[in-house]
């Protein structure tokens, strides 16, 4: 699905259906460095179980036009715009990783667009190493290879995948090479740069799902406690996975997702 | 400076792929024995069968045991996944029949393995698909080749049986300027020796019934998909971006990204054209897979010792193994093969045919037969067996000659290869 969001093109996939209007939408945020493909193990299935499905490339990202914002909220004011683009007055948002951190300033700062939020590997702050900033900043392959090695946990890093065939460190490794230049650099100084995300979870009263990996070496769970302590949330803790949790635990976070959707809406 | 957190070659030749058994423990790959899989329930079946959940359904389409093979050879070659097929030849059909029709053109290596030459010239011709050969050398001839309706560009990186060496980086270049995938098959070399993907190759097959398995049990082949060629961007591989109503309208770039190609060859390519690799042989192939660097290291080194040995016998009109210096890739050779140009190497025997025929059954060591890359020692003489369905001018284009006879060294004690050789070229010379 192709659109345009201040005046420039934007990627985005829907699940392998048409959007349906009359379906609540479900947006999917991806993390740094990463783009809407990110949520292939996801998306289809809820496309197909009554949701609207949109996984957006951020600008810069995928298929969209860049530049992409160079701060957390300027990334949360583009989301605003993007889902007003879309027809829909609010979403029920899941994110990943930096996307986690856009969607905890966009749930503060546009409440009335924000339902629900799924955060999926979210940290109060996401401290950068200094020499994977530094890779990234100078387009090194270094920064690539870092984020790939800590992306997964090292029963992931061996494999053993739930998609047939796919191995993946190498799925993680070509979709952060297929970034421009300079636009996970500016991701993670994004990240790096953003200290407002347990004052903007204060604010929020979106029902909220944290979702996090046992063994995330990126986002370690300890560092989603000041979020818990300050949303209206609930805590999944998926055993033995790491970071790129779609990856390595497709139908966990698919249950998880699904069921506290499911939840919301009986409510 | 922090280091990056990955795992070895050999670290993941034992491990690639497997997650250790949860009901019993088990170490070693289970055999799944099983033509299909239980579904948890109806929904969890309407999932897999829609794409929306990941797992098994039919070991036609995937199979536990093959799955931890085909992360294993993906995660050697450095690919985003592969696809474990019946035989080499299977991968082959499946890397065409995913990216092409009728009304497609093929690039082709004129030096590739007799079964691929057979499929480009004489089958695919019969389904509307035309293939032009080009020296391996000529690497112009490459791009002149390029019609508007070709779909690959095709070679070998090694090739069959002379060892020429294109140069892999300009093909590659050339078919990505035409928006091309170069596909590679990278047999005679092993992920141990060669990383295509690393040089800018985008797909890659194997017959991994050779170094890969090593031991000579089982048949099997691989499709490895780099995840590194932008179908969109092309614009020439509608079965990748365009609506799939298999699917509901998929789009598999739109949805699958880098894994476009190898999701697509598997849930249509297998699916509608068969051709799987059995548990059974994706075991006995696991277990090769586990000492590949070990057993290239020695096949490498005893080629070395026989190629030294050939060098100096008068009965050896010449030898084509890319490390002796008077070979046309030498330079080549040193560049993107340091660890070794592989134990598959053919020379010219004094006396022609007859010479050959009666070196050949006067061997003990080798074995006559049609293959290669065995953990044992074996000998063919390719014009009248593996390549005896091409033409005089593809034998002449392809560099086979009647004197042509091609080894594959094995793991056997190097100096017991030399006295069998030496037998053998003793008697031809009578």
């Amino acid at each position: 699905m192709r659109t345009t969001v201040q005046g420039k093109q934007v990627l985005a996939t829907t699940g392998g259906r048409d959007l349906d209007r009359d379906l609540p939408l479900l947006l999917f945020i991806h993390g740094a460095g990463h783009d809407r493909t990110a949520w292939q193990l996801q998306t289809r299935y809820f496309a197909h179980h009554g949701y609207a499905v949109v996984a957006v490339d951020l600008p810069g990202h995928g298929g969209s036009e860049g530049p992409p914002p160079d701060s957390i909220a300027g990334y949360a004011d583009w989301v605003a715009d993007f889902i007003e683009s879309l027809g829909w007055d609010a979403a029920n948002v899941v994110a990943h990783s930096m996307g986690s951190l856009i969607a905890i300033q966009l749930a503060a700062s546009h409440p009335d667009q924000v339902i629900s939020l799924a955060l999926l590997g979210p940290a109060a702050a996401m401290m950068v190493h200094p020499d994977l900033l530094a890779a990234a900043r100078s387009n090194d392959h270094l920064a690539y290879d870092l984020i790939t090695g800590w992306s997964h946990s090292a029963g992931g890093q061996r494999g053993g995948n739930q998609t047939p065939g796919i191995w993946m460190s190498g799925a993680t490794m070509r979709l952060l090479e297929r970034n421009h230049p300079g636009v996970l650099a500016n991701d993670l100084a994004a990240c790096a740069a953003f200290d407002g995300a347990v004052d903007a979870a204060a604010e929020i009263r979106a029902p909220t799902l944290l979702l996090l990996g046992s063994a995330d070496l990126m986002t370690r769970p300890a560092q989603a406690a000041p979020l818990q302590a300050k949303l209206n949330q609930q805590t999944i803790v998926l055993d033995g996975v790491g970071h790129s949790m779609m990856m390595e635990n497709p139908d966990g976070v698919i249950d998880a997702v699904a069921d506290f959707l499911r939840k919301l809406n009986e409510a | 400076m922090v280091e990056p957190d990955k795992l070895g070659f050999d670290t993941l030749s034992l491990h690639g792929g497997q997650k250790p058994d949860s009901d019993f423990g088990a170490r070693a790959v289970p055999i799944y024995q099983s033509t299909s899989f239980l579904f948890r329930d109806v929904e969890h079946a309407a999932g897999l069968f829609n794409l929306e959940r990941q797992g098994h359904i039919y070991s036609r389409i995937s199979n536990p045991t093959v799955a931890v093979l085909e992360e294993r050879v993906a995660a050697l070659e450095g690919g985003v996944g592969s696809i474990a097929t019946a035989s080499g030849m299977a991968a082959l059909w499946l890397a065409v029949s995913t990216l092409m029709g009728a009304g497609a053109h093929i690039v082709s290596s004129a030096s590739v393995y007799g079964g691929s030459n057979n499929l480009f010239s004489q089958t695919l011709p019969r389904f509307g698909i035309e293939t032009t050969f080009v020296k391996p050398r000529n690497t112009d001839g490459f791009r002149a080749a390029i019609r508007p309706e070709t779909r690959m560009v095709f070679g070998e990186t090694l090739g069959n049986p002379g060892l020429e060496i294109m140069d892999i980086e300009a093909v590659a270049d050339i078919a990505h300027e035409a928006g091309l995938p170069f596909v590679m098959d990278n047999t005679f070399a092993t992920p141990y020796l060669f990383r295509p993907h690393d040089w800018g190759v985008d797909l890659v097959h194997h017959s991994i019934t050779k170094f890969m398995g090593g031991h000579g049990l089982a048949i099997g082949g691989a499709l490895v998909d780099g995840g590194i060629f932008d179908w969109d961007a092309s614009g020439k591989f509608p079965t990748l971006t365009e609506p799939y109503p298999s699917y509901h309208g998929l789009r598999f770039t739109e949805e699958f990204g880098t894994q476009a190609f190898i999701t697509r060859a598997r849930v249509e390519g297998l699916r509608d054209f068969g051709a799987p690799l059995a548990p059974q042989n994706a075991f006995y192939i696991l277990q090769g897979i586990e000492t590949l660097s070990m057993r290239m290291d020695r096949h490498v080194a005893n080629t070395r010792r026989v190629v030294e040995f050939l060098q100096s016998h008068d009965a050896v009109e010449w030898i084509s193994y890319p490390e002796l210096g008077d070979h046309p890739d030498h330079e080549r050779a040193k560049k993107l093969f340091p660890k070794g140009c592989g134990a598959i190497f053919s020379f010219g025997i004094k006396g022609g045919r007859e010479a050959g025929r009666v070196f050949i059954e006067r061997l003990e060591v080798f074995s006559h037969l049609a293959n290669v890359g065995d953990a044992k020692s074996l000998v063919i003489h390719p014009a009248s067996t593996t390549h005896a369905t091409m033409s005089a001018e593809q034998l002449e284009r392809a560099g086979i000659g009647e004197e042509l006879v091609r080894l594959s060294i094995g793991l056997e004690d190097a100096g017991d290869l030399i006295d069998d050789l030496a037998a053998g070229l003793k008697a031809s010379q009578r």
